[in-house]
């Protein structure tokens, strides 16, 4: 057996006549990264393409606030707005919340049990090929014949009427439904993948009751991706064989129900909300503890909180629909399991504080992010709640009082975590710490851009200004508040500038982090910074929840912490660069097959939007040969495996 | 250090002192604007009912609101680790009483908040029944709304005239279907709403569905389609028109009246522009997928309730549409008559003759505020 | 599609059996993953499935067209579902072959397999081009939008099913597929099976409850 580490291994590598059907060996340049398996160098190219996304979509976003800053924009037309607002909530929910939680997931999930990568490092690397290629895919649409225009939610029969009657004009939603059903084939790949992992790739002593919470939550989420996805998947099929072979899926006139869409729909979107949010509770619950020097408050309730929210986010998806005319009956229903999540998420809220409290809090960026998500999460969850009312619902939906709330959830909930979680990392992923005084101007601009954006929302909806909408009149009094958010709106790209200067600055001038910068509780800050290939040179055996934290710390007979002799603490470090052969360690090698199969993915899907059976035949071709290669090329090369084999 | 702190505290204190003026400039005038589509101002029971039932919550919502992002920043501050500072705090790992307690007062609250949901939702579902009910068929199309009174076959479209009053008893209507090979739905999901009188239904292709509308004083109210249609979503709006019940007969009589259908089809040379292939001008009979023109002039907007029915916009209209409201590529709408040869003198002739002719008198200007 | 992609991560991790460690669960990465796979794919079908419930009959009134009474001929379609069932049964007997080490009736059964699940598909053309002539097609009613969308999925999956067999063969006629990776046949039995299954609620759903 090998390693990626092992250079010498090169010289040994068998000789195949074309050069890309030889297995790679690059362990640095640009051919390392498109072949590697390592979950941490995909999760790096998880995170960055997310960030670009994020620019991307946040670039949407400002057009958006600008045409709305006052009446009778005209900074962009109709059809420009209605693109531009599509793709801002697609953007925002597939191609940047979901690979953003690959990406931490990725990084820090096998770290965090204690295992050297995935269950299936080629079928992770899949999943990110196929999510930047399904991205580039959906953009593409903006050069060949018109972006998605019929909302991220893609409702039928808008988005299900054939082509020729002119409804949305252009090849927008034909993009929409075949690059959805794409990135969900790399979703549930990664899911697979992730499940697997945490139930079978503990390290000994690891047991569930003592994975940290953002590992549960990574848990929670893949289970939500991998049976929320065939739903949607399901409806998008529908829509597209509706669109282009004349099926009678959503065609009222044939006997097909729009309402049959929505439902399948929201079956996915429902638990997608919970897909997106999950994750930012998992990066606050690491974080909180650390910076307060306490342990998390109620574990086990934080854990099956966000359990029951996994679970109780199957039964609500139709308080999207209140206003669709569902009937009395089934409305009061979804009602009331709407107003039962609201339980779990706010135990969660409770334990948080309670976390904070009594401790020593550390007012370090990653904590001021995290701070920040409990208090703009919370505001959120509360007209949320607002919403399980359903005769008020009926008033808010489709109104900018929803856009506030699903914001106050998603980016000042979940964009806070990440934030909070890239600062806190930072150190962990790129062996630099992040600069302090730009992080807090980041926050506190943030801050103040975000409230200023989206509170005013609130009203804008209870006084009538609905969503998806490009114009407004003069005279409806809404003109002040939108300029207001259209100011927010800025002050939160320049926070976000701030953010990216800080990266480049700290990729210079950074200083050097330790293995364990933070006084940390959780096993990835048992390894160095950045982590070796191997993750740990010694596989790790747990005896406590929050491992780490136990090796340097005890409690007194009061429950007041005690620092361990010195010498305990040095361990760690001794053990992350104690001397082991790096050849002992079994690593998989690099590949380049998952890619050429992710590549096939695209070309599909060109084939299908375009109805060009070349393109369709081309790319049955590319994925038999990717799948053929992958199939018989063992996941580590059996050559250096085992001599004599 | 110390500087660095007060700036800290400096920089707290403008955050709370930003987010507090907002919250109280929001609720300053807690009602917000009167623009005729707040749901703050109701106007009618229904529209009361639901605002009382979510006055209360939101005051909950904003105590809790408040009380844990000022839990959050006093936690903060009174447990911040001074600089220079290493201090060991108890190890807390959880507290029974206070996570049962913190479980059971959110269910509680909520208990006593699904109560009255659950009794509005079917209080608002009920239809109203009585010889007084307005009974209206609401059609929604790319992107205007066609009303029908089901008693006096009034077809008319983007304003709704309701008695004060009166219970309105609205059918919404997704679009008929059609029989023709590959017709598809002929539609898409619209959303009806007018927040001051009720709150929203979509008008769902191939679904009929029940609405009510009551108003409880004079007046004109505005509404527009809220779920997502297309192109021009935007641009259709809708007003509901409250009249006294004489004012509301009067209306009713006027509409009915009409000249001979082609006394219109001959001052608007439908001959030569084949306006009746899709308007209509007969008070009862709905254009074949366009808005009935029989009293156009007794609108006070038209296109969608976006622009006012003067001349010059009627002209401009008439001459070129789609260059006023966004059509796309929508097979059925508003042509470019100027592309077939229309000059704008001819099109200033046509609506001449509309704004003369499609008037019962002058309109009351309490129904088009501007 | 996806289906394509665990057959082969499956495969070549079973390639590997010596990587194959004590898991925390006690069951193999490839089979947790198969199974956690093909949970998700049985909501795919369950969308279909329950699609095909709610509009049932729903065309009457709307367009007219030819009709699953009219159309249906039960004994041939019962034929053919007992042919893949039976295919079931030979993809048992081929894991149990590899696991006795017994490679050629391996191939055998494998190619039984192949050959039942193609029949199976073959009935299905057939069957999808005599309700074409009749008048059947995606667009001509709701019955013909829904049956020939949900069967034609599970047609799909039979094929990727039959590929893999076959790849499975190819490579067991290199003499590349020892008995220490016998995992890989048991990993495309639980597909097979699954799909199986799977045909088995259809059947009952679309052929056997009567249409009212």
């Amino acid at each position: 057996m090998t390693t990626v580490e092992d250079a010498t291994a090169v010289v040994h590598a068998p000789t195949r006549k074309i050069r890309i059907l030889e297995r790679p060996k690059e362990t640095t340049g640009w051919f390392s990264w498109v072949t590697t398996v390592d979950h941490k160098k995909i999760a790096i190219m998880y995170g960055t393409l997310a960030v670009f996304f994020f620019v991307v979509g946040g670039i949407e976003a400002l057009f958006i606030r600008l045409q709305l800053a006052q009446p009778n924009g005209t900074i962009l037309t109709a059809a420009r707005y209605n693109e531009f607002f599509t793709m801002h909530g697609t953007t925002m929910v597939f191609l940047v919340g979901m690979p953003i939680a690959a990406a931490f997931g990725n990084y820090l999930m096998p770290l965090m049990i204690g295992a050297r990568d995935v269950a299936f490092p080629r079928l992770n690397m899949l999943g990110f090929w196929v999510f930047a290629f399904g991205g580039f895919f959906l953009y593409s649409s903006f050069a060949l014949g018109g972006a998605p225009d019929g909302g991220w939610f893609g409702y039928a029969p808008l988005t299900s009427t054939p082509l020729a009657q002119g409804y949305l004009p252009g090849r927008g939603p034909d993009f929409w439904a075949v690059g959805l059903i794409m990135l969900g084939i790399g979703s549930v790949a990664t899911a697979v993948n992730f499940l697997v992992t945490i139930l079978n790739m503990r390290a000994p002593g690891m047991t569930m009751m003592r994975m940290p919470v953002f590992v549960w939550m990574m848990l929670v989420i893949a289970f939500l991706t991998l049976f929320a996805m065939p739903p949607v998947t399901a409806a998008l099929i529908m829509v597209f064989m509706d669109r282009n072979f004349h099926t009678n899926f959503f065609n009222a006139a044939a006997g097909g129900d729009p309402l049959m869409y929505q439902n399948l729909f929201w079956i996915f979107g429902h638990p997608e909300v919970y897909i997106l949010i999950l994750p930012g509770m998992g990066i606050v619950s690491e974080i909180l503890p650390v910076f307060s020097r306490k342990p998390l408050f109620g574990y086990a309730i934080v854990v099956f909180s966000g359990i029951a929210i996994g679970f109780l986010g199957w039964g609500v998806w139709a308080h999207h629909m209140f206003a669709s005319g569902l009937g009395p009956v089934a409305v009061s229903a979804f009602g009331l399991s709407t107003m039962l999540i609201a339980i779990p998420t706010g135990v969660k809220i409770f334990n948080w504080l309670g976390t904070v409290w009594g401790g020593a809090v550390r007012l370090r960026s990653p904590m001021l992010f995290a701070l920040g998500f409990i208090a703009q999460f919370t505001i959120g969850g509360l007209s949320g709640v607002m919403h399980s009312i359903v005769p008020s619902d009926t008033q808010q939906t489709d109104t900018y009082f929803v856009v506030a709330h699903f914001h106050y959830v998603l980016f000042g909930g979940l964009i806070f975590a990440v934030f909070g979680g890239f600062y806190y990392w930072w150190p962990k992923f790129f062996g630099r710490i992040m600069n302090e005084p730009m992080a807090k101007l980041h926050f506190w601009l943030m801050v103040i851009g975000f409230n200023l954006t989206f509170f005013p929302m609130h009203f804008l909806g209870f006084e009538g200004q609905p969503r998806r909408t490009y114009t407004y009149p003069t005279g409806m009094g809404w003109d002040t508040m939108n300029l207001l958010a259209t100011i927010g709106a800025f002050i939160i790209a320049l926070s976000v500038l701030v953010f990216l200067v800080n990266v480049i600055y700290t990729s210079r001038r950074g200083p050097k982090a330790t293995a364990d910068p933070w006084d940390a509780r959780t096993l990835e800050w048992s390894t160095s910074s950045p982590p070796p290939a191997y993750n740990f040179a010694h596989v790790p055996v747990v005896t406590h929840r929050d491992d780490l934290w136990h090796r340097k710390y005890t409690e007194d007979d009061e429950g007041r912490l005690v620092k361990l002799p010195a010498g305990a603490a040095v361990d760690i470090e001794d053990e992350a660069h104690a001397p082991v052969d790096p050849h002992s360690i079994h690593m998989p090698s690099p590949s380049i097959w998952p890619m050429i199969f992710a590549l096939a993915l695209p070309i599909l899907g060109y084939g299908f939007v375009f109805k060009n059976y070349f393109l369709l035949a081309a790319g049955v071709v590319v994925a038999l040969f990717g799948l053929n290669g992958w199939a018989i090329e063992p996941s580590t090369e059996p050559e250096h495996a085992e001599e004599g084999h | 250090m110390d500087r660095t702190h007060r700036l800290r505290r400096a920089g707290a204190t403008a955050a709370v002192a930003i987010a507090a003026a907002v919250v109280l400039a929001s609720c300053g005038n807690s009602s917000g604007p009167s623009n005729k589509q707040n749901a703050l101002r109701p106007a009618g029971p229904y529209a009361h009912k639901i605002l009382d039932l979510t006055r209360p919550f939101f005051w909950i919502a904003v105590v809790i609101g408040v009380g844990v992002t000022a839990g959050t920043i006093y936690a903060a501050l009174r447990f911040r680790e001074k600089p220079g500072e290493e201090r060991f705090p108890k190890q807390t790992h959880g507290n029974t009483v206070l996570e049962v307690t913190w479980t059971i007062i959110p269910a509680v609250i909520l208990a006593t908040m699904a109560v009255p949901t659950v009794a509005t939702i079917f209080e608002l579902a009920k239809k109203p029944e009585g010889p007084n009910v307005v009974h209206v068929t609401v059609s929604a199309r790319q992107w205007w709304w066609q009303f029908t009174y089901d008693d006096s076959k009034i077809v008319t479209a983007n304003e709704l005239h309701i008695p004060v009053s009166t219970d309105v008893d609205l059918t919404l209507q997704g679009p008929p279907p059609c029989s023709e090979p590959g017709c598809y739905n002929n539609g898409v999901i619209h959303s009806f709403w007018v927040p001051e009188l009720n709150g929203k239904k979509d008008v769902v292709p191939g679904r009929s569905q029940f609405l009510k509308l009551k108003a409880d004083r004079v007046g004109t109210f505005l509404g527009q389609c809220a779920e997502y249609c297309g192109l021009s979503h935007a641009n259709m709006r809708l007003r509901v028109i409250v009249q006294t019940d004489a004012d509301y007969k009067a209306w009713v009589a006027n509409q009915l009246t009409s000249k001979s259908e082609q006394f219109y089809l001959q001052g608007i040379n439908n001959a030569q522009w084949g306006c009746a292939s899709c308007h209509s001008f007969k008070p009862t009979v709905p254009g074949a997928v366009a808005p009935n023109l029989t009293h156009l002039a007794d609108r006070c907007m038209f296109a969608g309730d976006i622009f006012q029915t003067n001349e010059k916009n009627l002209t401009n209209w008439i001459h070129d549409a789609p260059s006023l409201k966004p059509m796309g590529d929508l097979t059925q709408h508003m042509p470019n008559f100027s592309a077939q040869g229309m000059t704008k003198d001819q099109a200033n002739a046509i609506a001449k003759f509309l704004l003369a002719n499609t008037a019962s008198g002058p309109l009351p200007p309490e129904y088009c505020p501007q | 599609m996806a289906q394509a992609v665990v057959a082969a991560e499956s495969g070549a991790v079973a390639h590997a059996a010596h990587e194959e460690h004590t898991t925390n669960t006690g069951v193999s990465n490839p089979k947790l993953a198969m199974w956690l796979f093909l949970s998700s794919e049985a909501l795919l079908f369950g969308a279909f499935i329950s699609t095909y419930f709610l509009y049932r009959g729903r065309d009457a009134q709307f367009r007219k067209g030819p009709t699953p009474d009219k159309m249906f001929n039960i004994p041939f379609t019962s034929v053919t579902s007992f042919i893949l069932l039976m295919s079931s049964l030979t993809m048992v007997l081929a894991l149990a072959a590899i696991q006795r080490g017994d490679h050629r009736r391996l191939r055998i059964w494998l190619l039984a397999t192949a050959l039942f699940g193609a029949t199976f598909v073959g009935g299905q053309v057939f069957e999808f081009t005599e309700f074409y002539r009749q008048g059947l097609t995606l667009s001509s009613n709701m019955f013909g939008t829904t049956f020939f969308v949900l069967t034609g999925l599970h047609g799909v999956h039979v094929t990727v099913g039959i590929i893999w067999l076959l790849l499975l063969y190819g490579r067991s006629m290199q003499n590349r597929l020892p008995t220490e990776k016998s995992l890989a046949v048991e990993m495309a039995g639980l597909y097979w099976h699954y799909v199986d299954i799977v045909w088995i609620f259809i059947f009952f759903a679309v052929y056997l409850i009567p249409q009212h």
